[in-house]
């Protein structure tokens, strides 16, 4: 599970266009992650600019 | 005013992609709608707002004082080891926008040709009927809405989710894309030339920028190509390079963003169009973004009319778009995107050698070509493909 920081966050968008399973959505000004559709890759907690997503022990609900 | 159930032509984003799309097709006499999911166009930013003058001018008869923040007459490039290479011209070469105010006024020009638009709207997917793309779904100020086009036009940006809607893959790779931080600084020495700053300490495949905005401001940024991130973050990086170069100055303003450095995306199907960051048309080698928005706008809004005309709003119909971006938009980017092979993988060494060879002559064509150029004639170790590559003129 893919969890974010929201006082991070900038809303760039950078996180949605690296998401091969399009699991993460810009909404107007705040991101949202649907957990049933993450494959898990990271590749958005690796591009995020100032890291404000983070894999989290939550499990997939 | 409200939202009419049908269009010729829905654009969804209004960036300069997709306001240039509506006004063109607008101008032609469609029925345009644009939609802007934020309640404010062009804000909050994501770009360092740097633009060519030519470039600019090409699209604009009348360049608005209000859209420029500073003109600039030349670029300085510093190598890892601190080499200057000088790019400049006595006159105003480029210009540092004020894109708050440029994105606005682009989506008034569409407004004022006839397009409808409505900002805080977001579209969340596309009606597809019989494999064509028909129009919307969308939602706006909390209530759900469709609307059908004949022709929509993914303008939205690095997030962009029409393509991948209509089938078309758009995921970028972490190597095919920079990850940018930038701030507004005020209260430091700024002349009117973009400073560019290279090194895998400073910026790992990437680079620092300080792009004028005003006399004593500038947006200071980095973008890191994403396969080369690791624990440090880009704004980690910025924060050590402002401090050792500008302490003093106040951050005034934080920008976050993607920049993709990519190849283009497959652009068009059935009833759809992608234009701009949605079709990965930033240059590799710069990340500039907005001429390559603009121009793809433009084309699109043109070939949507002729589509709409001729009524086949089919793949095949609409492959004149594609056609008229590849030998343009696409061939410079094919030749940046090797350029950009070339460069991620060339240690620090190998860029001080490129700066060594040049730091003495000034440059007085202001391009990746103009540098380029120099570049292969003092270093016949540049390999031969890519050194042909920037020998052969591109139209603009
Ligand atoms: C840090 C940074 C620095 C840069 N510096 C430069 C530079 O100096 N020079 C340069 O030329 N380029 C630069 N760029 C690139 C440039 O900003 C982009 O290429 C340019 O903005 C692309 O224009 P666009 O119209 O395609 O997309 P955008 O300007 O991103 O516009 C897309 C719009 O679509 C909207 N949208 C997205 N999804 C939806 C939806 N579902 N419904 C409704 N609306 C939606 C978004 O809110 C947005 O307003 C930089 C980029 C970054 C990140
Ligand atoms: S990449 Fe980071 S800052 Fe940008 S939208 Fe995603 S979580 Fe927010
Ligand atoms: S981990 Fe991968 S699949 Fe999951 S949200 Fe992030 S990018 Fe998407």
């Amino acid at each position: 599970m893919i969890s974010i920081n929201r006082y991070k966050c900038g809303y760039c968008g950078a996180c949605v266009a690296v998401c091969p399973a399009g699991a993460i959505e810009l909404v107007e000004a705040w991101i949202e992650i649907d957990g049933e559709s993450c494959v898990e890759c990271n590749n958005c907690v690796k591009i995020c600019p100032i890291g404000a997503l983070e894999v989290s022990d939550e499990p997939k609900k | 005013m409200s939202l009419k159930n049908k269009y010729d032509v829905i654009v969804v984003g209004a960036g300069p992609g997709g306001s240039m799309t509506a006004k063109t097709a607008a101008e032609k006499g469609l029925n345009v709608l644009l939609i802007e999911k934020r309640q404010e166009i062009g804000s909050p930013i994501r770009c360092a707002e740097g633009v060519g003058k030519k470039s600019l001018k090409k699209f604009f008869p009348v360049i608005k004082d209000e859209w420029i923040s500073t003109k600039m007459s030349g670029v300085r490039i510093y190598s890892p080891d601190g080499t200057l290479v000088e790019m400049s011209d006595n006159r105003a070469v480029g210009y540092v926008l004020e894109r708050k105010i440029f994105d606005r006024d682009l989506a008034c020009m569409a407004a004022d040709a006839g397009a409808d638009v409505f900002t805080k709207t977001r579209a969340t997917d596309l009606i597809i009927k019989d494999n064509f793309v028909k129009g919307i779904e969308g939602i706006r100020l909390g209530e759900r809405f469709k609307v059908e086009a004949d022709i929509v036009v993914g303008a939205d940006g690095v997030e962009s989710k029409v393509g991948r809607w209509a089938g078309i893959n758009t995921t970028l790779k972490p190597k095919d894309i920079e990850s940018g931080a930038e701030y507004l600084i005020s209260g430091i020495p700024m002349e009117d030339l973009c400073e560019i700053y290279l090194g895998n300490d400073i910026a790992p495949a990437g680079y620092v920028w300080a792009f004028p905005k005003g006399k004593n401001r500038a947006n200071v940024g980095i973008g890191i190509l994403g396969s080369k991130l690791g624990e440090k973050r880009p704004f980690d990086y910025l924060n050590e390079f402002v401090k050792r170069k500008y302490r003093d100055g106040k951050i005034i303003e934080v920008i976050y963003g993607g920049i993709p450095v990519s190849r283009p995306t497959k652009t068009f199907g059935n009833g759809m169009m992608l234009v701009g960051d949605a079709a990965r048309f930033t240059d590799p080698i710069t990340g500039g973004g907005i001429t390559n928005a603009i121009k793809s706008g433009i084309y699109a809004g043109e070939v949507a009319a002729e589509c709409i005309e001729e009524g086949d709003f089919s793949e095949g119909g609409l492959k004149k778009y594609e056609k008229r971006w590849r030998s343009t938009i696409g061939e410079e980017n094919n030749r940046s995107y090797l350029l950009k092979e070339f460069f991620i993988n060339l240690p620090d060494g190998g860029l001080d050698v490129l700066a060594h060879s040049i730091n003495k002559i000034r440059i007085t064509e202001l391009s990746v070509r103009g540098l380029m150029g120099e570049l292969i004639d003092k270093n016949p170790w540049i390999p031969t493909g890519l050194a042909k590559l920037f020998k052969k003129k591109i139209e603009k």
